[in-house]
């Protein structure tokens, strides 16, 4: 490796500009004659629609517009998609209810958009939206998916009796129910995982901006991938054809998922740009953002585990029912499916699973991909409930789980996936070694004698990242294929341009793409360019989510340089009067190896752009693009394990050591992959110890909508965290990349639950574990 | 309306704004520097401090008509001559930050937790400090790092000009 190449951590180059307040957020952009927009929205979680009364408002100072549902029918606006179909178990397709932009007959969310508010300033904009008079019909609502499928519950959608969205299922159920008739023991639970709100900590914002003249529209966004925003608001929303729609998701700040979507705002924003004549921006506040911004997570599932006399697992069965919210979200269906129940065997051989999904609609706010998305769900699930069992069995959990181990590969799983890769007893090791877990039993000990109750438990994750085969995608109800784009573009003085449709929003592609070339070509960094987030400079792409920028974005950036070099070489042959086969590019000089003669790389690009002496037949111009279509999902792993002190007098948790150990593949920068890592795992912490969304069950208010409510973790909830990477490169894709952006997510909650639970004695205990919680089942357990 | 008029880092400005405008809007929009973030509306996430007359205040709970007459310094107004100032390129050399979203605030906070406690920060402190900057990308473990990183250099050079 270079100083700058793969495997180097260097300092990022778009730092410096986010450190001198010179980002560019999508609220930060201003265009001449911009207005500002407000959402009238509902606040109720359930109502029928009467009437829209806008005489008052339409007169307040600075109004501009205000527009409303029925008028965004009239002009063919689309309904917003789910673009993933799932068929229940009985072949029926999943029951869609219509979602639309603005509701004019029934809202079914508290924050559900009625109407929109242009005025000259965002004070008027929001003071007229006050002033706008819905009259509303209550109606009751539900608010959790168990209860929404009882009898005689408050209906949502017509389309869907009952609340059910479908009834899937995967797996063997015969071989399964037989695996448990026949066990030595089984394990029965029921886990709840938590309903969460992704916050990243720019709060979203869309200015659209609509040209009469070219009949055009401009949309900046932030968004996680334009170009899939472009293709929906194009081909189902029916804002305008793609070649009159550029959207662009400039500097984004944080997505965590909540992002992926295109959400009505955006449409909204640009369909009124043209109806009231001026570029309409509207920024989402913190409450906004709670009440509307997609959640994550909630599921409530049964599980059996079911184990042999030595303790080897041989049959596991899930039964799980998942909120899924109000209106289904682009990829809602596909999380507590395919990218959840697919990962139900771990790191284990297991020969019989079966796991039955329901979906649910609910008066929440739509559910959807969540940092990790289905594949912290399934870890959690497993990872108590092999806690759970080790004590069950009176074995030590570390033991349990390496007697379960999958150890050869490849390994296909009774669930589709089939992994390539992995050594999961080196994770184990390396994480037991750094947590001093031999040294539990003193310390523990020594807690005691200060009155505290000490607990350690582990979690050991397995993902299917890098998604993904864009034909085994669309097999499973994929609307779209998950390849990914790449261009390169070597300019004539040599400098670089590289092209890509995966966008960061935080990861620090500026940096890493730049690595990557750089350990290619050995032209230093400062010489190349990422160039992401806009539709009118990149040719297409499918964004940045499921941890697979680097195994599926860079690998086609691999594709392209591959056939740049290719073409260089053949130049440099030519102008050297060598063999092609004897040129070698390395340290930003092309060379006849074995002989002295060389150019500088510059002196090729030139040579490229000048053609005034290329091979016979050759284009001029050195810009390559390729598409690059993974032949396989990458599955990173590793193992987490958490120590914690309880209080017993007043219930409060203080984590006293955090250690990952976790197997990435090959790394491109190791200091961006373990600040991955951590902010994975402050989420992970946050949803274990801290983090809930909650709603009145009652009438559907959410009762967590600010920072004052919803217990974001704060530096002081967290400990440093002790990181180590036992690798093993991954054979399906030409860097070896598995990816790191979610792990930290996946495998820390049920570490830290396991080790809460084992401090206070209690197995009975549901995220987030709060002091009140843990001193109550503490209490209960004495 | 009214004509506010302070001194933002070290230049005279005077805006018309609405009674209603805070501090940040005031920033923002009146004076385009857009590197002060709104992250939460309840004075919880520190993705807008700034300093006021050299301490530091979250510029969401306060209005630009309050802040009449003060000295303002913004994330803009840090870095001297081009040169990053110690916190900054800690932040950078330690990867304090990700997403660059909340990373104003954090610096801010930075430079004011550090002129308080000096080469005396410990790991603890500045976790606690922290406490109203909230981050979602980092963990907020480069993020001590990097302030610590900072104050360390900060103190060494200090003594050396002593």
């Amino acid at each position: 490796m270079g100083v700058e190449g793969i495997g180097a951590s260097v300092a990022r180059k778009e730092d410096k500009r986010f450190l001198t307040g010179k980002g560019r957020y999508t609220d930060d952009m201003s265009v001449p004659g911009m207005k500002y927009a407000f959402f009238v929205r509902s606040p109720y979680a359930h109502a029928r629609i009467k009437n829209i009364d806008m005489s008052a408002a339409k007169d307040m100072p600075g109004v501009i517009g205000i527009l409303e549902g029925k008028q965004l029918q009239v002009d063919a606006i689309g309904n917003i998609i789910c673009g993933w179909m799932i068929h229940s178990k009985d072949g029926s397709p999943m029951n869609m209810g219509v979602w639309r932009p603005l509701a004019h007959e029934t809202v079914r969310y508290v924050g559900d958009a009625v109407a929109i508010v242009v005025a000259e300033s965002l004070g008027e904009a929001r003071d007229a939206a006050e002033a706008v008079v819905v009259d509303y019909e209550v109606l009751p609502a539900v608010t959790e998916a168990v209860k929404a499928l009882e009898p005689g519950q408050p209906q949502l959608h017509p389309e869907a009796p009952n609340n059910l969205i479908f009834d899937w299922q995967i797996g063997d159920g015969a071989a399964t129910e037989k695996a448990i008739a026949e066990a030595a023991h089984v394990t029965e639970i029921t886990l709840r995982n938590n309903r969460l709100a992704p916050n990243p900590m720019e709060p979203r914002a869309t200015l659209g901006i609509y040209d009469s003249a070219e009949d055009h529209y401009t949309c900046y966004t932030t968004s996680q991938n334009p170009h899939v925003a472009r293709l929906v608001m194009s081909a189902f929303y029916n804002v305008a054809p793609e070649n009159k729609l550029r959207v662009i998701a400039p500097d984004v700040g944080g997505g965590f998922g909540s992002k992926i979507y295109i959400y009505p705002e955006e449409i909204v924003c640009l369909w009124a740009s043209k109806k009231t004549g001026v570029p309409v921006k509207w920024t989402c506040d913190r409450t906004e953002a709670f009440l509307t911004d997609a959640h994550g997570r909630d599921h409530v599932s049964t599980v059996k585990m079911a184990f042999d006399k030595d303790n080897r697992i041989i049959g596991l069965k899930v039964d799980t029912i998942a909120n899924l919210g109000a209106y289904m979200s682009l990829f809602s269906s596909a999380v507590p499916t395919y990218l959840y129940a697919t990962l139900l065997s771990g790191q284990y051989a297991i020969p019989a699973i079966h796991a039955n999904v329901r979906t649910v609609y609910t008066n929440t706010v739509p559910v959807d991909a969540y940092r990790g998305a289905g594949r912290p769900e399934a870890t959690y699930l497993l990872e108590r409930t092999m806690e759970t069992a080790a004590r069950e069995l009176g074995v030590s959990p570390a033991e349990l789980r390496r007697q379960n181990f999958v150890r050869t590969f490849p390994y296909q799983t009774p669930l589709i996936m089939n992994y390539d890769a992995g050594d999961y007893e080196a994770s184990l090791e390396a994480a037991m070694a750094s947590a001093d877990w031999n040294g539990f039993a003193a310390r523990k000990a020594e807690a005691a004698r200060h009155g505290k109750k000490r607990g350690i438990g582990m979690s050991c994750y397995i993902e299917a990242c890098g998604i993904a085969p864009s034909a085994a995608v669309g097999s499973l109800g994929a609307g779209v294929g998950l390849w990914e784009s790449a261009e390169v573009r070597v300019n004539a003085v040599g400098t670089i341009e590289v092209m890509t449709g995966s966008h960061s929003h935080g990861q620090g592609h500026e940096t890493t793409f730049a690595q990557l070339v750089a350990d290619r070509l050995g032209v230093p960094i400062d010489s190349v360019n990422i160039v992401h987030g806009d539709t009118d400079k990149v040719q297409m792409g499918m964004g940045t989510y499921g941890s697979r920028s680097g195994a599926v974005g860079m690998s086609a950036v691999v594709k392209a340089l591959d056939k740049v070099e290719a073409k260089a070489k053949k130049i440099a042959a030519h102008l050297m009067e060598a063999d092609e086969s004897d040129i070698v590019i390395e340290n930003g000089e092309v060379k006849v190896a074995g002989t002295d003669k060389t150019l500088p790389w510059f002196q090729v690009a030139l040579a490229a752009y000048t053609a005034h002496n290329l091979p016979a037949g050759m284009e001029p111009g050195l810009k390559e693009g390729a598409f690059y279509d993974p032949s396989n999902f990458t599955f990173p792993a590793g193992c987490y394990i958490c120590e914690v002190e309880v209080d017993p007098e007043t219930g409060v948790t203080d984590i006293i050591q955090f250690v990952a150990a976790d197997d990435f593949g090959n790394i491109i920068n190791p200091m961006i992959v373990e600040g991955q890592v951590h902010g994975g795992i402050a989420q992970g912490i946050g949803q274990a110890l801290l983090e809930n969304v909650h709603y009145d069950p009652q009438n559907g208010q959410l009762i967590t909508a600010s920072y004052m409510d919803y217990a974001m973790p704060r530096a002081d909830d967290l400990p440093s965290f002790k990181l180590s990477h036992q690798n093993t490169p991954c054979p399906s894709n030409p860097l070896g990349i598995k990816g790191c952006g979610e792990a930290g997510a996946i495998g820390s909650p049920p570490a830290l639950m396991n080790a809460i639970t084992d401090a206070i004695g209690n197995n009975n205990l549901t995220m987030p574990a709060t002091p009140q919680k843990v001193w109550a089942a503490l209490n209960a357990a004495n | 309306m009214a004509k506010v008029k302070m001194t933002v880092n070290g230049r005279q400005v005077g805006s018309d704004c609405e009674d209603r405008t805070l501090l940040v809007h005031f920033l923002r929009d009146n004076l385009a520097l857009t590197g002060t973030h709104v992250g939460c509306d309840t004075t919880q996430c520190g993705a807008c401090v700034v300093h006021m007359d050299g301490r530091s205040v979250k510029s969401c709970t306060i209005l630009a008509a309050q802040a009449a007459g003060s000295t303002i310094t913004t994330i803009e107004g840090l870095a001297a001559n081009g040169e990053l100032h110690p916190v900054q390129a800690a932040f950078k050399a330690n990867h304090g930050l990700q997403c660059g979203f909340c990373t104003p605030g954090m610096v801010m906070t930075a430079v004011d937790m550090i002129r308080r406690h000096g080469a005396n920060l410990d790991e603890a402190t500045v976790r606690a400090e922290l406490d109203g900057n909230i981050c979602r990308c980092t963990g907020y473990h480069n993020i001590v790092k990097s302030i610590l990183a900072a104050a360390a250099e900060m103190a060494g050079a200090q003594q050396a000009a002593e």
